[in-house]
């Protein structure tokens, strides 16, 4: 299936974008913790952020205009696939210390692998990026691997 | 909890989701997802063919971290966390997550867990595997 994948997509893998940097508010960790139904006081009073609260902390910010028809913004650090559905793959973190409130992370993403499948129901790519999350001082907070999937 | 009381094979506590309109509208306020399979039920069918609107992958992973978040509470932290998204799940279905203790380091205190969401169907929707260290 790898014909799903030009040499001009390929070539791709190891670009970065530029960094993201976002400031982490009690309100926001809280708002969180109750769509997520949390249990734990320390989340649920948003002095401590669940481990999985980053995932959704650097998507981007774009003017309404500049959404697709899906909702979604233009897909970026990704070149032009033949598959254009995305579906959420999966995530491994690896993490360094808690997100609290006051935090400024900033987050790299490196496009690091393309690769098409067979699946059940047709063919597949899986597009993986690496994520690095520290805060402006430079501390580490979280390594993260993510893959989309394309249907 | 102390690491001498675990065991392989040692069940963690299993929780019941059921996603609604309202849950889902207020998770993708707040992660900033406004793709509309998540709330817009004629393009979700119509458009992108699913038969329901879709609950959120990153969601079920949530849901799969408190399975050990809850389990540890302050007696212990979560050092890595992993799942993939095997199979969509919809508006309407509930979700049970859980996991099982697959090793112990007693040198460490390092515990491997599996875990899992299933559906209603005891089809495994969302794998996934943890490591975390007891303090004690």
């Amino acid at each position: 299936m790898n014909d799903l994948v030009s040499d001009e997509a390929r070539e791709w893998i190891g670009k970065s974008d530029d960094p993201i940097e976002v400031e982490v508010t009690r309100r926001d960790i809280i708002k969180y913790s109750v769509a997520t139904e949390q249990i734990l006081d320390k989340y649920t009073n948003g002095s401590e952020a669940p481990p999985m609260f980053v995932a959704g902390l650097s998507r981007e910010v774009i003017p309404m205009d500049d959404l697709g028809l899906d909702g979604l913004p233009p897909a970026s650090l990704v070149p032009d696939l033949p598959l254009k559905r995305v579906m959420a793959g999966g995530v491994s973190f690896r993490f360094h210390r808690a997100v609290k409130p006051g935090d400024v992370l900033v987050f790299s993403r490196t496009l690091s692998n393309i690769v098409g499948k067979k699946g059940k129901t047709g063919p597949l790519i899986f597009v993986t990026y690496s994520i690095t999350c520290e805060t402006n001082n430079g501390e580490p907070v979280l390594d993260q691997e993510q893959t989309r999937i394309l249907r | 909890m102390k690491i001498t009381d675990l065991f392989v094979g040692q069940q963690l506590p299993i929780r019941h989701f059921k996603a609604t309109n309202v849950s889902l509208f207020c998770y993708n306020a707040a992660i900033w997802n406004p793709h509309r399979i998540h709330y817009d039920e004629k393009y979700t069918k119509e458009v992108e063919q699913h038969p329901e609107i879709v609950i959120d992958g990153p969601l079920q992973g949530d849901w799969l971290s408190q399975t050990v978040t809850n389990w540890i509470r302050n007696d212990g932290s979560l050092l890595e966390f992993s799942y993939t998204n095997r199979r969509a799940s919809y508006l309407g279905e509930t979700l049970s997550a859980g996991g099982e203790i697959t090793s112990i380091d007693p040198n460490t205190n390092i515990v491997v867990l599996h875990l899992y969401i299933k559906n209603e169907k005891d089809e495994i929707t969302t794998p996934g595997n943890a490591k975390v260290k007891i303090l004690s």
